[in-house]
Formats: C-alpha cells, structure tokens, sequence
C-alpha cells in the first residue's frame, strides 16, 4: 500500500493580513532547551472565574484522540523510550528502605536493558528517566546513589498526601528537602481552599511553597480526584501557576480517581492559556495509575496536540510512575525479538 | 530509531487493507445487481468506481437499466405479502442478523468503506460501523415491537431508496433498517461513487437468510435512481441527497400517492456565545466541518461567533488547523482523507474562489495536501457577508464560514438565514441561554455544546428544505408506516356534481312578511373582515340548486395578505398548551351556542352519499354542528398532550424530541361537512401552535362567515386562522407556489393534489393530500394522532450535561 506523503511543507506564506498579532507563547525555543521559570503572576480573580470547561466536550475529545493519532512499529518503540525519559520512577510506600532506594536509583540510571537498547540502536543516546521521585527520608539516599548521572531528585512535601498538617510545618518540610539535595519538591494543596473558592488562600499557600523551594522547582499537585468538577481543575491549574508553579502535577496517586485524560486535557489547556496570557511555559505532570505502554503513548499524544513538542521532553513533561517502566520494557522487547514478553525477564524496580 | 526520538513524529500507521482488495479481485473486480436474491450477471453495461485517495480503478459495476429496475421492483412486491405477514419476532430476528454480521463484518466494511469514499478509516472504524450496527439492532426492536408500538398501522409496502456518496453504508442502515423493522420491501439505489459497502451489505443479507426480494440493490447512476423514483409499482420514495433531486423527486413523485421522505441538503449554523468553553468550541468546529471532509448534510458551515470572542476563536482555530493531519484515509493518524471525487474537488474549489472574488478573506494552514489523489485542505473564510455565496451555498466541502452576532436574536436571525433548516450546534455554558436559543432555531436537529452527534433511537432529519421526514426513533418508523382509514359502515358522502345554473329562489311563504336583511360575506384576514381584492362575489347553491348567498371571490392577492397576517400572529405558538385549548374550548362554546343559526345553514348545504336520502337536512345539520363540537373538544384536549419524548440515546445527557408547529399551513377543505370538514382539519393545526390559511369548502362557502364570527367572540387572536372563500384548485396552487407557506393540507381531487404537490417543490413545503373522501363524522377516520403527527414536525435537541 501506498503511503501518501503527508505536511509536505509550504513556501514561506506571503503577507498574510489576517494572522493574529505575534504572540510571546509558545516561546519558540528549541525542543531541548529547558524553559524559563514560571515567576508567577499576581492573583488574577477575573481569569479565574472566566474558566469554564464541559465536561462532555472534554470527554468527547480525549475519546476520539485515541482514534485520531497512533505510533506503530519503530515510532512506537521510541516514544515510548521517549516516554522513559520523561518518567519520574517513584517510591511512595510506607515501607521504603534505604535499600528499596537504591535499587529504585540504580533502575533509573539503566532504565532498560542494554542489550534491548543496543538492538534498536540506543545504546549510546544516554537514556534515563527524568527523576526520581521519593518521601524527605530518602531524598539524601537517592541523591547519593544518583552522583554524577544527572538524574535530579525530587521530594514528595508538604504533608504528603493529605497536605493538612499545619502550614509552618509544611514550608518546612520543603526547606528540609531542599537542603538535603532535593533539585524538585512535589508538594500537595489544601483542597478544601477549591473546594470553598477560597482562591486567594490557595495562592498564599502555594506562594509560600514557591518562596521556600528557592532553586528547586515547584511540582504543585492539584489532587484532581478530590476537586468535583473539571471547571474546579480548571482554576485550580489558573491559581497554582499564577502563584509560581513550574509544573502542574494531576494527583498524588492517593485519591480514589487518579491522573484521567480529561483532567490532563484541562490542565493541559490551562497551561496553554496561562501561557498566552503571561508568556511562561510550565510544565505538566500526570501522576497516578499510568501502569501502561498504550496509556504512555495516549499522554504523550495528548502533549504534542495541544502543548506541542516542548511538553514531550523531561524538562517540560513527566509521568509519575513505577510499574510503567516494566510494561514499556515488554513492548521494546517484543519489537526486538518479535515475541512477546515476560514481566520477570525485565529486571525488577 | 534515534532520529525518531529525536523529531517525535508520528510516521505512517496504514490500517491494512489486503483482505478487502482480495474480495475485490474475487469478484474479478465486477459486480451485477442483487435482485430477488440472486445476483445479475455482471457482464453488461458498467460504470467504473474509483478510489478517492489514488485516483486508481477499484471495480466496475453495473448500471441498472430500466429493466434491471422493473425486475427489482417486481422482486420486491412479490416478497411483500410474505415479509409483512410475517411474525414481528421472526422480522425481529432477521434484522438482528443484520446487526450482528455488520458488526462481525465491521473492520472489512469500514476499510472498504474508506478505499471507496476516501473518508478517514478512523471515522468508518469508530463512527460509521458501530452506527450502522446500532442501527441495526435498534430496528430488530422495533420489528420485535411492532404491532405493540403501532397498533393498526401497516407498512407502507414496497419502499425505493436512493441514498448519497458521503456516509454509504450508514445511510443505506438508516434507510433500509426502518423499512424491514416495519414489514416493507426494498430496492435501494446507492450513490454511484460508492457502491461498494452496499454490495457486500448484500451478501450479508443472502447469508443472514432474508427471504428473496426483501432487500433488491440496483447500482446505476442518476437515471436509475430517477427510473426507481418514477416506477409506477412502489409506494413509497426514500431519497437522501442534495436539495436540487429532492425538488425534481417531489415533482416526479406528484400526485402518485406515494409517499415520500426527503433527506437533503443544509447549511448549518454553528452558534458561540461568550460564555462557551473555547476550547472545546475548537474541537467541535473539527467535529463540525473537518468530519468527513465537510461532506455532511449537517456539517456546522458557518460559524455565528458573539462579537467580543470573534478574534480569540479564530486565532484559536488557526492554531489548531494547524495540527489537522490530511492523507491517505487509510492511516490511522490522520483527520482528513480524500474529497470522494474530482468533481466535487473542483466544486470545492470553485466556491472557494468565488468566495475571494466576493471579498471574504481565505485562511488555510502553512502545509500543503497530497498531490495525488483528491485531497482539499480545511479552509477558513472571514470577512463573510451573509450575502456572500459562500455564506448561502451548501459547499460540502472542509471549508468553514465565520460570522459575528451581537445579541442572542442576532444570532437567531443569522441562523435562520436560509432556506435549509436541517441542524445547529450552540455553544455556551449557560443552560437558561442554550435552551432559550435552541427552540428558535428552525432546523430539525440542535446540538448544544456538541456537535454531529447521531443515534437510531433519535430521530434525524430536517426543516424547510433541507426535507421531510426523520430517520430513527419512533419518529422515523412512523415514515414508513400507515394507519388505515377505517371503513366500517357506509361509504362516505360524496357530492353529486353541481348543477349548471342557480335555480330561482324559493318565493317568500308569507307575501306580507318583510324581506330578509340582505348579507354580504367577507373574507377573514388577520382578524379582520375583508371584501375580496377582486371585487367579485361566487354564488354558493344550497342542496336543491337555489342560490343560498353569495360569497367573496378570493384571488392571490387575498392569499398573501392573508399569508402575512398569519406570520404576523406568530405570538401563537408561543402560548402555552393550555392557552390554546382553552380558547379552542371557548371557540366550541360559542359554536354550540350558536347552534340553531348553524344548523339552519348547513341545512341547506349539498349532501350527497346514502343518508343523503334517508336522514332529512336538519337532523343531519345537527349532527353535524354536534360533532364539530366535539371535534374542537377532542383537539382542545390535545393540544397540552401531544408532548413529545425523551429518546434514550447511549449519552449522558438527554435527546429531547420536541412537537413544533410547522408554522403557516395553508388548507384547503372538502365540499361534504363544509364546518366539521374546516374545523377537522384546522383544529389539529391550531391545537399544535400553527397558523392556518384556509380556503372554506368551495360548494359550500357560508360556513366562512358563519365560523369569523364565532372566532371574533372567541378571542381568537387575529391572524391565527384566516378564512378565504373562492376556487379551491386555483387558490391551493397560489398556496402551494407560496414562498412563505410553510406547509399545505388539500382535500380535493388528485388532479388539483398532483399540482400542489408539484408546486411545493419550489420550497418543499410538506404536503397532505387526499382524494379518497372520509367520513368525517366518525372520530376514527376523521381525528386524531395521524393528523397531529402532520401538524408538527420533530426537532431533537441533543443535551450532553457533566460538571
């Protein structure tokens, strides 16, 4: 069958009297390089409020992405190592041990096997995950056992995953982390201030956090499955970025409904809004039962349409997981060896 | 491997195609008709079928002859007694079958769909399939349900169906599926660039068992499909397609009694108000206009945006224009595939120019389109003038129109700017606002916050001339079902022909007693009494011949007047239910008040038929002034019951099928019962929220001043019902060519119905004719649900909700 070339590309447009004034976003840098950091912006309640979001359009339109856009064959094999690199490998158990740790670690610098990336000639890309992703205990552990792989380190905080504990305590916990190493401090809202409306407490609060993450980068986790509509999410995203965050994060995987695609599509819209109206590019975490290859690839597409190709690099996208590395494993070994794979042939996180 | 992680593309992803092209070369790439359950021979004169996409030859097939349409027809009336009779479950279980081989079929059918209309495999694979076996299975219910949910009601019989190039296999479902769930035979015609999914349907049909001749395929081009529209041995037309074949199907059709359903063209309004969600707007304008290339009846074409939110969407749109993917259909990762042929290719284009000749300004994204193969990109005009062609033409084609409104009734009179009324999309996030919106939109289908969303359960089809008749739900099965007049007991009356001259008037009884006071009766127009423009009167003769008064002689000018007046009581279709049957009730009333006087004049009115002889003039007036009590009693009632439904769509939201008025109804009543005649045929219509133009019995014409009395005393509001007396067949064809007449009822003879119905096409206003008299005086025959169901025409109104 015959292919039809598709987006040939077109002779620069001549003047063209109907195209929008230039606009300061996306800012056109080069996929790789990182962005700015998001200062933030004074609390704008009129922004806020104007964000309306229907669900039944947002449902209708994840649905039909899946049918709209696929990867197969080699495409698929390198997203999904794309996919990896974008990958925060995370251990949030109430049993970590040091040990756990670095094992965790030691995956995340050789994320997949050498022989597997050698078969389809990524041995010597550099390929690991984005970070790795631990409670304040762990974080010197992790950022020991990561020396020199330039892998960063990133902290679970501010009363994960509840985020009620008393609020000194919380701008504390982030200081803790951050003086033991943490390059990246994952903390939770108080969801009750969306819940209530109560916008201008939420932007406080997470202005604090930004204050005490000082060079580390804010991951704000909006805990989605706890904020009832995807308007909520919607603003919630508004204020988190407003006061400073340099990534949106769906759910600490503790909520009862974790990180869905009509929740990633919001906040990825949010993003895309914020980032017209101020200029500053922040990035986007989804977190929280991505256990599949299929479901990688989903998030992935879902990215490239609406953020575009900077949001498919570590700098600008994670995925918060831990089992998905296994299943992505699978899949490369079955493009490899054209059979299917065993879980316990990969070795263990 | 490096470089695609690097460029993060998506890279080719062809869905595979090699066991459709290996049934293609099976036949040896010729097919012959499916006739009686055998297929022709497909030797013989062909037409080529082309692949979209390449431009390359997929097969050849037959083109039916006149010939090849008799053998159909006959097939299909000779499998009708048997297929009627048969047990609702054993129907049932055939369109069953149906279903479930479509759906075991279903990846074969929707990549040969896609090879041979071009549309994307994803939309045969994930919309067009699982609709068409939906479609499928919902009608096995009906054929299961059928003497339950429409007791009385027979098929219509033997059903000709042509249907259109843009969905094939789904318009072929949503034709032949109501047709067999009713107990109907078929000969489809499908389009001539895509026959293809038609012809494997048809083998599905031989395996799943369907009794020979149930199911006849003719494939041809024009000439068959207007052969199969012409032939004199079917009951019933069902046509999908562009307005221009409705017109000439209607002309064609004329007079026949068959019945008839049109499926046509529109150029939908896609409404933005500023309190929408944007960016779900964005993709639902995709949905709209970048679904199948914009080849669809309903596609949302032009873009109504409120003023202040005019320039965000449209640069929001760019940005995502942009992104669209155009190529091969069968990718897996594309939006758009192949315009199904050069000539409409070249239409596209055409419209496209004149489009910028005219001034407005053509936006298109930096990519460029394959080369080979029929391909358009998405297109976005601004600076669109609603006179502009390309705001008025139906393009089908990817191409979008945008234009401002400042104010929800702005926005209603852009939307109504048309002659097509077949759906709307309206966009905004407040419920008080969309649903005060969705009523005033005349089209037969909205979609509030969404868009192109299709189901068997809610009925699809259009107003004004985007057609008549719904597809799906109880709605469209009625299309393909008839209730029987019931005929027990004596014939109805039929009038002896009028004799030649007045005879002289009965000399006075009493020589000494004062003459009466001489009357002259007016017509009625917009509340008011009116001489007649022309300035003549007509004699009326009474049942011996004498002359019995003088009445009015009605002319054009009389009928527009009145036509304006009735558009101008637009008010009562705002009321609710309840207010019109009270005044309906107030109406009866007073006629029954006013008995004697009315009595005393139908007395003297021709009579014809059996009782004519035997009852004297008197008792029958009186029976009849008693029955048209009732009459306005019955249709009183009804007129805050004939509610519609909630369709239960596999949403999570509600389909709402709304009962609206059609709007101006011109009538033209029958001679025996010149008042229970009017008022049977009126009443459903004002009980519905109609306004009627009525042409009063034409032997019988002094009811009208009988009866403008009455709707003085009853505040009746002017203009609701209009009253001119004169020639019914003359006066019905000036209805019938009127523009602005929304829809005609005519009780006459066939010639004068073929000429109405020949004249609506001009604006394809609906039509019910008859020539068969009734018996007016038994409800059975002479009210009810039947003629409820024509007053109104069903809107759908699609309400997905979730926070």
């Amino acid at each position: 069958m015959t292919v039809t070339p598709l987006h040939a590309p077109r002779g620069p447009r001549p003047a063209d009297p109907d195209t929008p004034p230039p606009r300061r976003w996306p800012s056109g840098l080069p996929v790789e390089q990182p962005p700015a950091r998001n200062p933030g912006m004074p609390l704008d309640l009129a922004l806020v409020r104007a964000v309306r979001v229907n669900r039944s359009a947002v449902e209708r339109r994840v649905a039909s992405l899946a049918g709209r856009r696929t990867v197969k064959r080699e495409w698929q094999v390198a997203w999904l190592l794309r996919a990896i690199a974008c990958m925060d490998l995370t251990t949030l158990a109430g049993d970590d041990t040091p040990g756990t740790v670095r094992r965790l670690c030691a995956k995340a610098r050789q994320p997949v096997r050498r022989e597997l990336l050698e078969a389809v000639g990524m041995a010597d890309a550099g390929l690991t995950v984005g970070a790795v992703c631990v409670y304040h205990p762990f974080v010197a552990v992790a950022v020991e056992a990561l020396a020199g792989s330039g892998i960063p380190v990133a902290a679970v905080s501010t009363g994960f995953p509840a985020g009620l504990s008393p609020l000194p305590l919380r701008v504390a916990e982030i200081r803790e982390s951050v003086a033991a190493g943490a390059a990246e401090i994952d903390v939770v809202i108080t969801r009750g201030h969306v819940l209530r409306g109560a916008w201008d407490a939420l932007y406080d609060e997470v202005r604090l956090f930004r204050e005490a993450c000082g060079e580390a980068h804010l991951k704000v986790i909006l805990g989605t499955g706890d904020l009832a509509t995807l308007t909520q999410v919607g603003r919630a995203s508004q204020v988190a970025m407003m006061a400073g965050a340099d990534v949106i994060k769906t759910s600490t995987g503790k909520e009862a409904a974790n990180a869905t695609l009509p929740v990633g599509l919001v906040m990825a819209r949010m993003i895309r809004a914020y980032g017209e109206h101020t200029g500053h590019e922040v990035g986007f975490k989804p977190a929280g039962g991505i256990r599949t290859a299929k479901q990688a690839l989903e998030w992935l597409v879902l990215m490239k349409e609406e953020l575009g190709d900077r949001w498919l690099r570590p700098h600008l996208f994670r995925f918060g997981a831990s089992g998905l590395l296994t299943d992505i494993e699978r899949q490369v070994e079955h493009f490899v060896t054209g059979r299917y794979a065993a879980a316990h042939r990969q070795p263990m996180v | 491997m490096r470089a695609i992680y690097e460029a993060m593309d998506y890279g080719p992803a062809p869905e595979g195609d090699a066991p459709v092209r290996a049934w293609l070369a099976g036949h040896g790439g010729r097919f012959g008709h499916f006739i009686g359950g055998a297929w022709t021979s497909a030797e013989g004169e062909a037409f080529p079928v082309v692949e979209p996409a390449t431009g390359r030859l997929l097969a050849h097939v037959a083109q039916g002859s006149a010939a090849h349409v008799d053998a159909a027809v006959a097939a299909a009336r000779a499998a009708l007694p048997v297929w009627r009779a048969l047990d609702d479950h054993a129907r049932a279980r055939h369109l069953y079958a149906l279903a479930r081989l479509v759906q075991r079929h279903a990846r074969e059918l929707a990549v040969l769909e896609s090879l041979d209309n071009g549309k994307p495999i994803r939309e045969t694979r994930d919309i067009d399939l699982p609709l068409v076996a939906r479609h499928f299975t919902h009608h096995a219910g009906w054929a299961q349900l059928r003497e339950a949910e429409f007791p009385g009601q027979h098929p219509v019989g033997v059903v000709g169906q042509v249907i259109p190039w843009n969905f094939p296999l789904l318009m072929l479902a949503w034709k032949v599926a109501p047709a067999l769930a009713a107990g109907c035979t078929v000969v489809l015609k499908p389009a001539e660039f895509t026959p293809l999914t038609a012809l494997r349907f048809a083998e599905l049909v031989a395996q799943a068992g369907l009794p020979p001749g149930v199911f006849n395929l003719v494939t041809g081009d024009g000439t068959t499909g207007a052969t199969l529209v012409a032939h004199p041995d079917i009951d019933k037309v069902a046509f999908t397609g562009s307005t221009e074949v409705g017109r000439a199907i209607r002309v064609a059709t004329a007079g026949t009694g068959k019945a008839l359903s049109l499926e046509l063209g529109g150029k939908s309004p896609f409404l933005v108000f500023d309190d929408a969600d944007l960016d779900s707007v964005v993709e639902g304008v995709v949905d709209a206009i970048w679904f199948n290339q914009g080849q669809v009846c309903c596609a949302g074409s032009r873009l109504l945006v409120q003023e202040g939110i005019a320039d965000d969407l449209v640069a929001r749109l760019k940005v995502r224009m942009e992104r669209l993917r155009v190529g091969n259909p069968l990718d897996k990762a594309i939006d758009m595939g192949a315009i199904v042929a050069p000539v409409q290719l070249e239409r596209i284009r055409a419209l496209c120019a004149q489009g910028v000749a005219e001034g407005a300004t053509c936006w298109q994204p930096s990519w460029t389109v394959p080369t080979e193969g029929a391909f358009f990109p998405p297109t976005l005009f601004t600076d669109v003038a609603p006179a502009s062609t390309i705001a008025q033409q139906e393009i089908f084609g990817p191409v979008l129109v945008v234009q401002t409104f400042r104010s929800p009734a702005e926005a209603v009179a852009l939307a109504n700017n048309t002659p097509y009324g077949l759906a709307a999309s309206v966009w905004s996030e407040t419920i008080s606002l969309a649903l005060d919106i969705a009523p005033r939109l005349a089209c037969g289908v909205v979609w509030v916050n969404s868009t192109n969303l299709f189901d068997a359960a809610a009925g699809f089809g259009g107003y004004r001339e985007s057609g008549f008749g719904r597809e799906g739900g109880r709605e469209g099965m009625a299309e393909y079902l008839v209730t029987p007049v019931v005929d027990e007991g004596a014939p109805p009356p039929v009038l002896p022909a009028p004799t030649a001259a007045p005879a002289a008037p009965a000399a006075p009884t009493a020589p000494h007693a004062l003459p009466p006071v001489d009357r002259t009766p007016k017509l009625f127009i917009g509340g008011k009494q009116a001489r007649p423009d022309s300035g003549y009167s007509r004699p009326v003769l009474d049942h011996r011949g004498r002359l019995a008064g003088e009445v009015g002689d009605g002319n054009r000018k009389d009928l527009r007047n009145a036509v304006e007046a009735a558009h101008a009581a637009a008010g009562w279709r705002a009321l609710s239910g309840h207010q019109r049957a009270q005044l309906l009730y107030y109406l009866a009333e007073n006629l029954a008040a006013r008995a004697p006087e009315l009595e005393a004049l139908l007395a003297l009115a021709p009579r014809g038929g059996e009782a004519a002889a035997t009852e004297a003039p008197e008792e029958a007036a009186a029976r009849e002034v008693e029955a048209t009590v009732s009459r306005l009693f019955s249709y009183a009632a009804w007129a805050d019951k004939h509610d519609g439904a909630v369709h239960d769509v596999p949403l999570r939201g509600v389909a709402l099928a709304m009962h609206e008025p059609i709007g101006v109804v011109g009538v033209a009543c029958p001679d025996p019962y010149p008042l229970l005649g009017l008022v049977s045929l009126v009443a459903p219509l004002l009980a519905t929220g109609n306004r009627v133009v009525a042409i009063p019995s034409e032997r019988f014409p002094l009811v009208a001043p009988a009866l403008y009395a009455l709707l003085e005393t009853s505040d009746i509001p002017a203009g609701v019902l209009n009253l001119v007396t004169g020639a019914r067949d003359p006066l019905a064809r000036v209805l019938a060519d009127h523009d602005d007449v929304d829809a005609l009822w005519y009780v006459g003879t066939r010639e004068g119905a073929a000429a109405v119905e020949r004249a609506s096409a001009g604006n394809l206003k609906r039509t019910w004719t008859e020539w068969d008299p009734r018996e007016w005086l038994d409800p059975r025959q002479g009210e009810g649900r039947a003629f409820l169901r024509r007053a109104v025409q069903v809107k759908n109104v699609w309400i997905p909700y979730g926070a």
